[in-house]
C-alpha cells in the first residue's frame, strides 16, 4: 500500500506515502478491535443469557439488543471521571492506557488473511506474545495505584498468574514454530493450506493435546474465568477494577476483549490453518490476478474471523459454566500440569517430526511445508528474479550486438555474483538466461 | 482442632507486613450486611472477625407491644428466605402457651408449606454459594425454580416473600382449589432438574477442589458452638428437630416417613442416586455442608409428596387463626423448630394481664452458625473466606433481627 501511495508524491516526498499508509492501517486496526470489543460484549451478554436460561438484551437498537453495548459505552463516556483520594494520580491514570496499548499493539503483527497484516514481521509470533505479556503491567499499576487494598490483591494475583502462565504458553507456541520453521505468522498459516488435515492441529497427536494446553494457558493469560482471579468478584469485589469507573474502566474492558480475540486468533493461525478453509476452494486462483486474489483473501478473512470468534465463544461458554479456581490451585495447575504436559508435547512433536512419522497431515498435502517462503525470503526471491531477468536481457542485447566470447564471460561472472549473494536460497534458475 | 492442610501454604521465612482488610458490609459475597475484618498476610488470612448489627430492627422489642398475631409479619422479616418457617415457629410457640390443639388438616398444610419454603431457601443457599465460588449460572437456575415456588406460595397467601401465612391457630386461609395439582406438577418438573445442579456444582471438579477439605469442623466443635441445621449435620451429628424435637413440633411430622440427612459409615441415605462423596472431602467441610442441603431438598420433595396425599385425605378445617385479642395465660413457652438454616427458637412470656406478651424473643440459628466463622477462617486463603461463610448459609436478617 505504501508503495502505491508513494507514487502520488514527488521524488523525495515518498515518506508521505508511508505515513499515509501507516495512518490508514492503524485506524483500520483500531476500528477492528474497538468494533470487535463492542460485538464481543454484546455476544457475551447474549451467550450468558442463553446459558442462564434468560434472554439477554433485547430492546436497544431494535432487534436482539445489538446496540446495547454502544448505549453502555455512551453511558460510560458521560460518567464523571472519578479518582480515589488515596490513589497515585499518575499511575492510576496511566494504567488503563498501558493495558489498552499492549493489547492493541499486538494486533499490528496479527495477520487477518494471507498478507493482510499491519506489519509483516518475521518474528511476528514472538512480538505478539511479548507485547501481550506487557498487558499485565497495566493491571499491576492499576492495583498499586488505586490506593485500595482489594485492588492491590488483584494486582498481585495478576502478576503471579500471568508470569507463571507465560511459561507454558511460550512452550506451546514454540511447537508450531518448530514444525513450520518460521515465526512469521503469515507463513505459518500459508503452510497449512489445503485440506483441513493439513492444519497443525492434525500434525501429530501431541499437537492435538498441545492445543488444549495452549487454550487453557491462553484463557489464564487473558484473565478469564475460571482464572479471573485478579477481578474475582466474590472475593476481591472487582480486584484491580474496583476503583475504576467510566471511560477508564471501559478501556480495561476493551483491552480484555482485545486480548481474548488475539489469543484465539493466534490459536486459529497456529493450530487451525488461519484463513485456510477446511476445503481448498481458491487453489485455482492464478497468481497476480488482483481481483481474484482479493476475493480469495476476503473469504479467508471470513474463515479466520470465524475460527477466532469460535475460540472467543468457547471462552465465554467456559466462563459462564465453571466456578473459579483458587490462586494456589491456579499456580499449581500451571506448574504441575500445564508446564510438564506442554514440555512433554514439545518433545513428542519434535521426535515425531524428526522421525518423519506419518499422521493426518500426510493424507492430502497441497504444498510441501518448505515451499512456502517467509516474507523476507520472498522479497529476496523477487529481487533475485528481477535481477536475473535484467541480466538476461542485458546479456542478450550484448550477445546480439557483438558476436564473441568476452561478453559471454561477462554474463556468467555477473550471474555468479548474483548467485553468491543469495547462495543459501535455492532459486529455480530462470530459463531465459541460457 | 486440626486445621485444614491449606495452612501449609504459609511461607514462614518470607515475613511481610500484616494487613487489615475490611470485608463488607457492602462486599458482594457476605450475604447481606455481614462485615468481616480480615487480618491478612499476603493471601493468607490469619484472623477473621465478624461484626454484626447492620440489620438490627428491634423486632423483639416491637414484639412486646403487639399481640402474637400482629407480630407474625415481623417474624417473616427475620429469615426472609424462609418466612413460612419463621411463621411456623412463632405460631407453634404461641400455641404451646395457650395450649391450642391443631386440626389434622392444618397439620399437613403446615408441613407442605414449611417444606416448600425449605426448598426455596435451600435453592437460594445453593445458588449464592455458586456465586461465592465464581460460578454464575447455577444461581439463575436456582432462581428459575424458586420463582415457581414463590408463585405457588403467592397463590396460597398473596405474598411472595413475607407471607404471614401460618399464624397461631392454623393458617390465614385454606390452600386454593387446584393448588395441590400445581404443586405436584412442579415437583415432577423439579426433581430431574436437581441433577443439573449436581452436574454444575456438587460434581464439578473445580467445585470439589474449592470446597473439599476447606473449613473442616469436627462434630465436637459444631456441638460446642451450638451449630444447628445443615451445618451441624454436615459435621456428622445425627440430629434433626423434626425427629428429635418437642412433641408439639414432631407431631406435625407424625406419620411421615423420612430419614435424617447425615453421613453414616461414609455414605448418605441417598448416596446411591446422587453423586457419591468425593475422595477429597472430609466430614464437616464445606462440601458436606453443601451436600446435606442438596439432599434436604430431595427429602423435602419426598415429604411434600406424602403431605399432598395426607392433606387431600385429611378431615377437619385448615385451622382458623386465633382471635387477635386472645387472652394469653400467665406463663412462658419456648419452642424450637427445624428451619432451613437450623434450630430456630421462639420464646414468649405472658403475665396473664392481656393479649400482649410481656416478652417475645427469638433464638437465631445463624448467629450460632456464624460464630464458628473466626475459627474456620483461621489460616485459610482469602478465596476460602467466601467459601466458608457461604457454606454456613447465613441470613443477616435473622442474626440481627
Amino acid at each position: 500500500m505504501a508503495d502505491y501511495f508513494s507514487t502520488w508524491f514527488p521524488e523525495g516526498w515518498d515518506w508521505l506515502g508511508w505515513l499515509l499508509a501507516a495512518i490508514i492501517q492503524a485506524v483500520l486496526l483500531l476500528h477492528v478491535i474497538a468494533v470487535g470489543a463492542v460485538v464481543f460484549i454484546w455476544m457475551e451478554r447474549k451467550i450468558a443469557g442463553r446459558i442462564q436460561d434468560r434472554l439477554g438484551p433485547t430492546r436497544t437498537g431494535g432487534k436482539f439488543g445489538w446496540l446495547q453495548t454502544l448505549a453502555d459505552g455512551i453511558k460510560l463516556l458521560s460518567k464523571e471521571d472519578l479518582m480515589p483520594r488515596d490513589a497515585d494520580p499518575l499511575l492510576f491514570k496511566l494504567a488503563p492506557y498501558i493495558s489498552l496499548a499492549a493489547s492493541f499493539t499486538a494486533f499490528l503483527a496479527l495477520p487477518f488473511a494471507s498478507g493482510w497484516v499491519g506489519v509483516r514481521l518475521n518474528i511476528a509470533l514472538f512480538f505478539v506474545i511479548a507485547v501481550l505479556g506487557l498487558e499485565v503491567f497495566g493491571v499491576i499499576l492499576a492495583g498499586y495505584g488505586s490506593g485500595s487494598k482489594w485492588s492491590l490483591f488483584g494486582g498481585m494475583r495478576q502478576a503471579a498468574q500471568v508470569v507463571s502462565y507465560e511459561v507454558p504458553l511460550g512452550i506451546c507456541v514454540v511447537v508450531p514454530v518448530l514444525i513450520s520453521g518460521t515465526m512469521d505468522l503469515v507463513t505459518i498459516a500459508d503452510q497449512q493450506s489445503g485440506l483441513f488435515s493439513n492444519w497443525l492441529f492434525f500434525h501429530d497427536p501431541f499437537c492435538m493435546l498441545l492445543f488444549w494446553v495452549y487454550f487453557t494457558c491462553g484463557i489464564a493469560s487473558v484473565n478469564r474465568a475460571p482464572f479471573d482471579l485478579a477481578e474475582a468478584e466474590s472475593e476481591l469485589v472487582s480486584g484491580f477494577l474496583t476503583e475504576y469507573s467510566g471511560i477508564r474502566w471501559s478501556l480495561f474492558f476493551m483491552a480484555e476483549y482485545g486480548s481474548m480475540f488475539l489469543v484465539s486468533g493466534l490459536a486459529a493461525i497456529l493450530f487451525f490453518g488461519g484463513w485456510n478453509g477446511p476445503i481448498p476452494i481458491f487453489f485455482w486462483v492464478p497468481e497476480g490476478n488482483f481481483t481474484l486474489e482479493t476475493l480469495a483473501n476476503l473469504v479467508g478473512l471470513g474463515n479466520f474471523l470465524l475460527k477466532a470468534v469460535l475460540g472467543v465463544v468457547v471462552m465465554m461458554w467456559v466462563r459462564w459454566t465453571l466456578p473459579r479456581l483458587r490462586i494456589d490451585q491456579v499456580i499449581s495447575m500451571c506448574l504441575k500440569y500445564c508446564v510438564p504436559i506442554a514440555a512433554f508435547c514439545f518433545l513428542g512433536s519434535v521426535l515425531w517430526t524428526a522421525l518423519h512419522l506419518p499422521f493426518l497431515n500426510d493424507v492430502m498435502p497441497m504444498q510441501a511445508r518448505g515451499d512456502v517462503r517467509e516474507g523476507w525470503v520472498q522479497d529476496i526471491d523477487n529481487e533475485m528474479q528481477q535481477l536475473e531477468k535484467r541480466l538476461a536481457t542485458e546479456a542478450y542485447e550484448l550477445n546480439s550486438a557483438v558476436e564473441g566470447g568476452p561478453q559471454q564471460e561477462a554474463q556468467t561472472s555477473l550471474e555468479e555474483d548474483a548467485a553468491d549473494r543469495v547462495a543459501l536460497i535455492p532459486t529455480p534458475q530462470p530459463e531465459g538466461a541460457r | 482442632m486440626e486445621m485444614a492442610p491449606t495452612s501449609g501454604i504459609v511461607e514462614i521465612d518470607v515475613r511481610t507486613d500484616e494487613m487489615l482488610v475490611n470485608m463488607g458490609p457492602q462486599h458482594p459475597s457476605t450475604h447481606g450486611v455481614l462485615r468481616l475484618v480480615l487480618r491478612t498476610d499476603g493471601e493468607v488470612v490469619s484472623e477473621a472477625t465478624p461484626h454484626i448489627g447492620y440489620l438490627h430492627r428491634c423486632a423483639e422489642k416491637i414484639g412486646e407491644n403487639l399481640t402474637p398475631r400482629q407480630w407474625i409479619p415481623y417474624t417473616d422479616r427475620m429469615d426472609y428466605l424462609a418466612g413460612m418457617n419463621m411463621n411456623l415457629g412463632w405460631a407453634l410457640a404461641v400455641e404451646k402457651l395457650i395450649d391450642y390443639d391443631l386440626p389434622e388438616k392444618a397439620r399437613h398444610l403446615r408441613v407442605i408449606i414449611a417444606e416448600l419454603n425449605r426448598i426455596a431457601s435451600h435453592l437460594v443457599g445453593m445458588g449464592t454459594y455458586g456465586l461465592d465460588l465464581g460460578s454464575f449460572s447455577p444461581f439463575l437456575y436456582a432462581f428459575r425454580e424458586r420463582e415457581r415456588i414463590l408463585d405457588l406460595l403467592e397463590d396460597a397467601c398473596g405474598a411472595r416473600l413475607t407471607y404471614s401465612y401460618l399464624t397461631p391457630g392454623g393458617a390465614t386461609a385454606d390452600l386454593p382449589p387446584g393448588w395441590l395439582q400445581k404443586l405436584t406438577g412442579f415437583l415432577d418438573q423439579f426433581e430431574p432438574v436437581i441433577l443439573d445442579y449436581h452436574a454444575l456444582l456438587t460434581n464439578n471438579a473445580i467445585f470439589i477442589k474449592r470446597t473439599a477439605n476447606i473449613g473442616v469442623m469436627s462434630a465436637e466443635m459444631a456441638i460446642d458452638y451450638g451449630c444447628s441445621g445443615p451445618v451441624l449435620r454436615g459435621s456428622g451429628v445425627d440430629y434433626d428437630l423434626r425427629r428429635d424435637g418437642e412433641e408439639r413440633y414432631t407431631s406435625l411430622y407424625a406419620g411421615y416417613a423420612f430419614e435424617v440427612i447425615v453421613e453414616k459409615n461414609g455414605s448418605y441415605p441417598r448416596d446411591h442416586e446422587y453423586p457419591p462423596v468425593p475422595s477429597d472431602a472430609v466430614l464437616g467441610d464445606c462440601w458436606h455442608r453443601f451436600y446435606v442441603r442438596m439432599l434436604e431438598v430431595i427429602q423435602a420433595i419426598d415429604l411434600l409428596r406424602q403431605g399432598i396425599e395426607k392433606y387431600s385425605q385429611a378431615t377437619g378445617d385448615w385451622g382458623t387463626p386465633i382471635k387477635l385479642a386472645t387472652k394469653l395465660p400467665k406463663g412462658e413457652a419456648y419452642l424450637e423448630t427445624e428451619c432451613p438454616r437450623g434450630q430456630m427458637g421462639f420464646y414468649i412470656v405472658s403475665d396473664g394481664s392481656g393479649s400482649i406478651p410481656l416478652r417475645a424473643r427469638a433464638r437465631s440459628s445463624c448467629f450460632c452458625n456464624l460464630s464458628v466463622a473466626p475459627e474456620l477462617c483461621r489460616d485459610c486463603l482469602i478465596a476460602d473466606v467466601p467459601a466458608i461463610i457461604g457454606s454456613l448459609d447465613i441470613v443477616m436478617g435473622e442474626i440481627d433481627r
